[in-house]
């Protein structure tokens, strides 16, 4: 265990110095974002659930706790994380998780971790802890920072605590597997999303497609059999691995694009090897690519492609480039919470 | 020199769209907390994005304040005008620009109505999810700016769950895009920070909403109790055992009394409290849900469960909780509704703290409210005719939110600060929290000339409200004039 003060205190000490720090705890992302710099700041010590409320649907637990451990509490009272965050290997703590962003597979269909994130407690960067949100589902009061934090990858300051709403597991799920090439594949998840029907998640590659049903058991019985496909029995694996990007394609590759498309974005001109999530609003390419033509071609579809893994960093940065006017608005907020500009520099945009 | 901007406003903008007179403000001089009233400098009524961003720089040029205005039925004052600002209506911004039946959005620009957009993509067995009770009227520019939820945002969200994108006009009018149609826009989560900003950081010209598929059927049920205190403890049961309920709103008994001769909804006149607990889905869906939670009523006690036969008795069930706030203007000559949210669990107990508060005051309050997610709605009924009612009402109002913070709540759950809880704020805040409000202000609009005076109180009045928090005995940025 450590305690919030000390990291207060080498807070205060850095930014009296102007000493960059480097916000860390499993250290399962270092390989997400641009590079660390500075000092290392490890929080990992500062782990724990503090408050859970079943009833209430509601965790709060300190930004070190790993998301495992937060997830077997919740499932031994039926309920989960409902964003499907990935935790590589157990090591991805609650605070990285909602300073990544990063959802998994059911994003579409239920939320994304920042629409989870209920309150926040966070040590800015003249060391001063600040709480915002709280521990209600309703809450307007004051700008909304707790969700500003989630995406923000530690560069607005150290979170130390998160509340997140939970949500009760599905009472029934299946999975469906269909054979479909891109386009089919891409028009069936584009249909689908206009119905009603119990989908918590969908994913392509290799000419198969594969649908997750979750909800009441009529739902999910009476979908199954509208939808047809072949029924995949022992399916929780192949889910896992799509929420870790753990595919054998995928991590062989020593380059990893994540691309954003609006939905029913058709496909993409680019050969080889894919996996599209999200009824077809996520797509991973693994590979080395021309990074401008690749983000160029996002954007005039209306979306944005960043290089998710990498061996080299790339000098510009890992993530789609901002506008000037978007990031002098960046560099005013970020010198709101952090004006010294002491955490995690360069690590969401190479001038941040 | 106002004289001056008024002139310039008519030269940027067509005619008829500067109202100057004092007959033509009068309409403007509030919005639906009435117990605030301003006379404006002026009021714009620009027909698009261009000419609200030329009513912007010409004001910041001037340095005079803007108040953006939808349709004024906010509840805590943030479209309360000024006499030395302008007042934006964005009431002509009014068209659909598109429906994407497929990609499931709507783009509509802020002035669109919240239940047009569910109109118009009807057709298409899609609608727009967040439904407040003011939903004929009111705006969605104006859902962005408040974060408005409503008896369907248990299940489907607040309206910052429900957008993609905004175009966002700053003071200096300068266009910013903010999130994408497209998940996970690079960057700051700005829609989020935009979202219930009370119209502080920015004028929102466009709005890209989320569209859901249309449910095959709903269907309520009606669960009455003899004391208020088994109700509160039915809504946690409800959540507690899984069931995420398409609603699940509360009515106790002089709500009752008060909307059952304007709708004859059929409620039962002698129950203390009366919970409607919604299911939506397939039909198989809901009837297994239907009696799950028939069966979480009568154990939590219910003294009676009626479910809905068909859609009009559905309808029937709903109309009087819709009708709640016009009946109370019929019992009572005013009536002020308070918005606090606390957890679930302490529903029965607050309950019985502000029932306890009624004597203190001499007024009574009655309740009617999102339940499900512990958002308090009471309404506080006076005369304003008679000496101090006023006073009291909002002396009532003030505690009832104060005990909401100390439940572990909030001051609003969707109504938003405004005006009317700027008090409140020093006590759910501390000074550092709040410093870092008026940063953030600041970092979208340095001369402080958007809806100035709202939402956010300054730590000068905090200290005269005696509800400055000083964190460890400093007080925060000694080196600053105290203002
Ligand atoms: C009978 C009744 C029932 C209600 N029920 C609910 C309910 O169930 N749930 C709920 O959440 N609310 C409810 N409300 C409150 C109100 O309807 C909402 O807050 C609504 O979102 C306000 O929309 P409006 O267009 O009337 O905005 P206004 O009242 O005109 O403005 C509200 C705020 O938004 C700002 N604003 C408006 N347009 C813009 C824009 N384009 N850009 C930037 N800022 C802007 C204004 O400056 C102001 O601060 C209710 C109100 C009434 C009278």
């Amino acid at each position: 265990m450590i305690d919030l003060q000390s990291l207060q205190e080498r807070i205060r000490a850095a930014a009296g110095d102007r000493r960059p720090l480097c916000i860390r705890a499993g250290g399962s992302k270092d390989f997400y974002g641009g590079p660390r710099a500075g000092e290392l700041l490890d929080v990992s010590g500062l782990s724990g659930i503090s408050d859970y409320e079943p009833t209430e649907l509601v965790i709060t637990a300190r930004a070190g706790t790993r998301l495992t451990d937060i997830e077997r509490v919740l499932a031994e009272r039926d309920q989960m994380l409902a964003f499907e965050p990935p935790r590589f290997d157990g090591r991805a703590t609650l605070g990285g998780a909602v300073a990544a962003g990063l959802s998994g597979p059911r994003r579409a269909y239920c939320g994304a971790l920042r629409d989870f994130v209920l309150g926040v407690e966070m040590v800015d960067g003249r060391g001063e802890l600040l709480r915002f949100g709280g521990k209600v589902i309703k809450n307007v009061a004051g700008f909304d920072v707790s969700r500003l934090m989630a995406g923000s990858l530690g560069t607005l300051g150290l979170i130390a605590q998160v509340t997140l709403k939970t949500v009760p597991r599905p009472r029934a799920e299946c999975t469906l597997r269909f054979e479909a090439d891109q386009p089919r594949a891409l028009e069936a998840m584009t249909l689908w999303a206009t119905r009603p029907l119990p989908l918590s998640a969908t994913a392509w590659h290799d000419d198969l497609l594969h649908v997750r049903l979750s909800g009441a058991e009529a739902a999910v019985r009476a979908a199954r059999e509208s939808l047809g496909g072949e029924i995949v029995s022992g399916s929780e694996e192949y889910w896992q691995s799509v929420r870790e990007q753990r595919l054998q394609f995928l991590m062989a590759a020593d380059e990893l694009w994540r691309i954003c498309l609006p939905a029913r974005c058709p496909k993409l001109p680019i050969e080889g090897r894919t996996l599209i999530e999200w009824g077809g609003s996520l797509r991973w390419l693994p590979g080395r690519q021309d990074g401008n033509s690749l983000r160029a071609l996002a954007s005039r579809r209306g979306g944005h492609a960043m290089l998710y893994r990498a061996s080299v960093k790339p000098p510009e940065g890992s993530f789609a480039p901002l506008p000037a006017a978007m990031l002098a608005l960046h560099q005013r907020l970020k010198a709101v919470f952090d004006p010294h500009r002491i955490f995690n520099r360069g690590r969401l945009h190479p001038d941040l | 020199m106002y004289h001056r901007v008024i002139e310039r406003l008519r030269r940027a903008l067509p005619a008829g769209a500067v109202l100057s007179s004092t007959e033509e403000l009068k309409p403007y001089e509030c919005d639906a907390l009435t117990l605030f009233r301003q006379t404006p400098l002026a009021v714009a009524l620009p027909a698009d994005e261009a000419q609200v961003a030329a009513v912007l720089r010409l004001c910041h040029e001037a340095s005079v304040p803007v108040i953006a205005r939808g349709a004024g039925t906010g509840l805590s004052g943030g479209a309360t005008p000024r006499p030395d600002a302008v007042l934006l209506s964005l009431a002509r911004l009014n068209r659909i620009i598109g429906i994407d039946p497929l990609g499931r959005t709507a783009r509509v620009q802020p002035g669109v109505r919240n239940l047009a957009i569910s109109e118009a993509a009807a057709p298409h067995g899609l609608y727009y999810a967040p439904d407040p009770s003011s939903q004929i009227a009111c705006t969605i520019g104006g859902n962005v700016a408040e974060n408005s939820g409503g008896v369907h945002c248990l299940k489907y969200g607040l309206t910052v769950h429900n957008l993609l994108a905004l175009r966002v006009i700053t003071i200096d009018g300068e266009v910013l895009e903010v999130g994408s149609a497209a998940p996970d826009a690079p960057g700051y989560d700005l829609l989020a920070l935009l979202t219930g900003s009370e119209g502080l950081l920015g004028v929102v010209t466009e709005v890209t909403v989320r569209l859901i598929p249309r449910p095959e059927c709903a269907r309520v049920v009606l669960a009455a109790f003899d004391e208020l205190a088994k109700a509160g403890r039915a809504v946690a049961d409800v959540i507690a055992a899984g069931i995420t309920p398409a609603g699940l709103e509360m009515m106790d008994r002089p709500a009752i009394a008060a909307v059952e001769p304007f709708v004859q909804a059929g409620y039962p006149l002698d129950a203390e409290a009366i919970l409607l607990c919604e299911s939506d889905g397939t039909a198989q869906e809901v009837e297994e849900e239907i009696l799950r939670i028939e069966t979480v009523m009568r154990r939590a006690g219910a003294t009676e469960c009626r479910i809905s036969r068909d859609e009009a008795e559905r309808l029937r069930f709903w109309a009087g909780r819709k009708a709640a706030f016009p009946a109370m203007g019929a019992i009572s000559p005013d009536y002020y509704c308070m918005d606090g949210s606390i957890p679930r669990r302490r529903l029965a107990a607050v309950l019985q703290a502000i029932r306890a508060m009624e004597g203190k005051y001499g007024l009574r309050c009655t309740n009617v409210f999102h339940a499900g997610d512990g958002n308090l709605h009471p309404l506080i009924l006076f005369d304003s005719n008679v000496a101090d009612e006023v006073a009291r009402a909002e002396a009532f109002g003030g505690e009832i939110l104060e005990l909401c913070v100390r439940e572990g709540g909030s001051i609003t759950g969707e109504h938003g600060v405004g005006v009317e809880k700027i008090n409140q704020m020093c006590v759910q805040f501390g000074s550092g929290e709040l410093e870092t409000f008026h940063a953030v202000k600041r970092a979208f609009d340095d001369r402080g000339l958007l809806n100035p005076g709202k939402a956010v109180p300054t730590l000068h009045r905090c200290a005269e409200f005696g509800r400055l928090h000083v964190h460890g005995g400093r007080l925060p940025h000694p080196e600053l004039p105290r203002f």
